[in-house]
C-alpha cells in the first residue's frame, strides 16, 4: 500500500540539516524517484532548531503539508534530544538515527520507548578524520541512507560522487574527503 | 521531450523567466521571494539571459520602474511577497489603469502582524480589486506553466493588462519537487516577441501616459479596464488550450478533481489542493462521492463557470486562505457565494478558513471536512456558517 517514504530531519540551523534533505531528494531523484525535500521555516537563526523533510515516492507526490508519522528520523544534533520530542510519530517499523558519541543504550531513555531500529554514528569523528572539519551533514545522509535503502548502495555513491564533482566543481580537494565521509558512515551503520 | 528536472517553485518560476528573457526586472528582496531575483541575476551575471536587472531601494520603486520599463515600450516584470506587496499599493492600481501587461510574480505570504513569513493569501487577495489578472498554482510545475502563458494574456490587444502569478510561500517556493520543463525554443516560439502599439519610446507616436483624468473621462477609464479584464477570459482559456497542445497540460479556470457526481465538494486555491486529492481518494475508496474544485484563476472571476461545476453537489466547503473581517466568511467565499447565488441557487455553501500563516493542511484536516459536511447533509449536524480549521486545540 505505502509507496511513500517519509522522512524527518531534525537539526541547529547552520548545520546543513535542510542542505542534506534536498541533497537526498536529489540523488533519489536521480535514480528515477519522485521526491519532496523541504524545510519547515520558524524564526532562522544559527544554532535554533530546525526540520526539514523528505518525501520519496514511485509515483507522483501531492501532499504539501509537513510530515507527522515518519517512517525514518535523523537526528543531526544530540543535544535536541532534550528539548524535542525526536519519535513523535514515528512508525515503529522505521527507524531513527542520532548523531552523538553515545551507545544506542545511551540514548534509549531520549526516546519515549520507541519500539523500531535505533542507531547512532559519530558524525563528529568521522567528518574531522575525513575532512578535517565538522560538517555533520554528509555522514548523517549516507547514514539515513543505509537504514533506509532509499536506493541501493551503488545509486548512492554513483549519484553523491556526480553531485560532490558538480558542485565543488572549483573546490575539488574536498571531493574525496566528503566521498570518504559518506563511505565511512555508511559501513559504520551498515 | 520533455525536460525531467527536480526544482523548487522559486527555482522554476526563475527557470522560465530565463527562458522568457523579458527585457527589464527591477527588484527589491523580501522572503520568500527573494530567490527569484537572486536566480535571475545569476543568470543575467552567467551570460545566460540579457534582461536589464534594476535593484532598487524599495518594492514601491520596483513596481514603479516596471511599470516606466512597460510603459517605454520594454517588456517587463518584479517579484515580490507580503509586505512588499503592500507597498507597491498604489503602484498597482496604476500599473492596471495604464494597461500595461506587466508580469508580477508573487509568492504568497502572510500580511504583518503578528509578523509571520510563511503561507497564506492575504497579500494578494487584499490586491483583488487592483485590476491585476490574478493566476494561482498548486505546484511547481503549475507555477512554471503559468508564467509561460503570463505573457501571452496579458499582452493580448483584447486584454492589455498586467498580471499576477501567485505561488504559495515556502510550501511551493522552497520544496523541491519534480517538474517537467519546456526546451527553451519552444518556449520561445509559444511567447513569442512584444511588439506594442503603443509606447513611450516611440518617436514617430508622441503619447501622453498616466495623466490627469477629470470626472468626464475617469469613469469610461475604470469601464473600459473592466471590459479588459472580461475579455480576459476567453483569453485565457484559448491560451491554456494552446499550451496544452504545446506541452500535453491544458488549462483552465479551474481543476474539477473527481467533481463530476461529487455529493460534497470543497473549492479551494493553491497547494492544500494536494492533500484535499488524496484524501478524496480515501474518501471514495469507502463510497463516499466528494470532489474538489481548485481554483486557478481568481482574476478575472469565473463565477458562472465555477456555480455550473458546483450545481449537482448537495454540500460544498470553501476554503479560504485569508481573512477579510467582514464577520461572514473571507473573500474566496463572498466571490463563490455570490455566484451560487446568480446561477445554483440549491447548493449549500459553508466557508471555511484555514492555512492562516502558514498553518499546515493535511489529509485529516480534508478528510475530518468531507465527514462533517457529510454528517450536516445525512443528519443535520450542525456546521458553523463560518468557520476556522486547524486551530490550536
Amino acid at each position: 500500500m505505502k509507496n511513500t517514504v517519509e522522512i524527518r530531519w531534525h537539526g541547529r540551523g547552520g548545520q546543513g540539516a535542510k542542505s542534506a534533505a534536498l541533497m537526498l531528494a536529489d540523488a533519489a531523484f536521480m535514480t528515477g524517484k519522485y521526491v519532496q525535500g523541504f524545510p519547515e521555516y520558524g524564526p532562522e537563526r544559527m544554532g535554533a532548531p530546525i526540520t526539514a523533510y523528505n518525501r520519496i515516492s514511485d509515483t507522483q507526490i501531492r501532499v504539501h503539508s509537513n510530515i507527522y508519522n515518519p517512517d525514518y528520523v535523523v537526528v543531526v544534533d544530540e543535544t535536541l534530544l532534550e528539548s524535542v520530542d525526536v519519535t513523535k510519530g514515528l512508525n515503529p517499523d522505521g527507524a531513527i538515527v542520532i548523531n552523538t558519541t553515545k551507545s544506542v543504550e545511551e540514548v534509549k531513555p531520549f526516546l519515549k520507548e520507541y519500539t523500531g531500529g535505533v542507531y547512532t554514528i559519530d558524525a563528529r569523528r568521522i567528518s574531522e578524520e575525513a575532512l578535517g572539519k565538522y560538517f555533520p551533514n554528509s555522514p548523517m545522509l549516507a547514514a539515513i541512507v543505509a537504514i533506509s535503502k532509499v536506493m541501493t548502495k551503488e545509486e548512492f555513491f554513483r549519484e553523491m560522487e556526480s553531485s560532490y564533482r558538480h558542485k565543488f566543481a572549483k573546490k575539488p580537494e574536498v571531493i574525496d574527503g566528503n566521498l570518504k565521509a559518506l563511505h565511512m558512515a555508511y559501513e559504520e551503520v551498515e | 521531450m520533455a525536460i525531467r528536472e527536480r526544482l523548487s517553485g522559486n527555482e522554476a518560476i526563475s527557470y522560465a523567466i530565463k527562458q522568457v528573457n523579458p527585457d527589464v526586472m527591477p527588484a527589491f528582496p523580501i522572503t520568500p521571494s527573494t530567490e527569484i531575483p537572486q536566480y535571475v541575476a545569476n543568470y543575467i551575471a552567467n551570460g545566460e539571459m540579457d534582461t536589464e536587472f534594476i535593484p532598487v531601494e524599495s518594492e514601491h520603486s520596483s513596481m514603479s520602474a516596471t511599470i516606466g520599463a512597460q510603459a517605454a515600450g520594454a517588456r517587463s516584470l518584479t517579484a515580490t511577497s507580503s509586505c512588499g506587496l503592500a507597498l507597491m499599493w498604489e503602484e498597482l492600481y496604476v500599473a492596471a489603469s495604464n494597461r500595461l501587461p506587466l508580469a508580477l510574480c508573487l509568492v504568497n505570504r502572510a500580511l504583518s502582524g503578528p509578523i509571520n513569513i510563511n503561507c497564506d493569501h492575504s497579500d494578494s487577495m487584499g490586491a483583488r480589486d487592483t485590476g491585476f489578472i490574478q493566476i494561482y498554482a498548486e505546484n511547481n510545475q503549475e507555477v512554471y506553466d503559468n508564467f509561460v502563458q503570463a505573457y501571452r494574456i496579458a499582452e493580448h490587444k483584447d486584454v492589455m493588462l498586467p498580471i499576477m502569478i501567485c505561488q504559495d510561500g515556502f510550501i511551493t517556493s522552497h520544496a523541491v519537487e519534480n517538474i517537467e520543463l519546456l526546451e527553451d525554443d519552444k518556449v520561445k516560439n509559444f511567447v513569442g516577441e512584444y511588439n506594442p502599439e503603443n509606447y513611450l519610446l516611440n518617436a514617430d507616436q508622441p503619447m501622453a501616459m498616466g495623466p490627469y483624468a477629470v470626472s468626464n473621462y475617469y469613469m469610461e477609464t475604470k469601464m473600459a479596464q473592466n471590459t479588459a479584464m472580461n475579455n480576459a477570459k476567453q483569453v485565457i482559456l484559448d491560451i491554456g488550450k494552446e499550451f496544452g497542445e504545446m506541452s500535453g497540460r491544458e488549462y483552465g479556470f479551474f481543476e474539477e478533481y473527481r467533481l463530476e457526481d461529487a455529493d460534497y465538494a470543497m473549492v479551494m486555491i493553491g497547494s492544500a489542493a494536494g492533500a484535499t486529492k488524496d484524501a478524496i481518494d480515501k474518501l471514495r475508496e469507502q463510497g463516499m462521492k466528494v470532489g474538489l474544485l481548485k481554483l486557478r484563476v481568481f482574476r478575472p472571476f469565473p463565477d458562472e463557470e465555477i456555480a455550473n461545476a458546483l450545481k449537482n453537489c448537495k454540500v460544498v466547503a470553501i476554503m479560504d486562505r485569508s481573512e477579510c473581517f467582514r464577520g461572514k466568511g473571507g473573500p474566496l467565499g463572498a466571490e463563490i457565494k455570490a455566484a451560487l447565488y446568480d446561477y445554483a441557487k440549491d447548493v449549500k455553501a459553508f466557508n471555511l478558513v484555514y492555512g492562516l500563516g502558514g498553518r499546515d493542511f493535511t489529509v485529516e484536516e480534508a478528510e475530518r471536512i468531507y465527514n462533517d459536511l457529510a454528517a450536516y447533509d445525512k443528519d443535520g449536524t450542525a456546521f458553523e456558517e463560518y468557520r476556522y480549521v486547524g486551530l490550536r486545540g
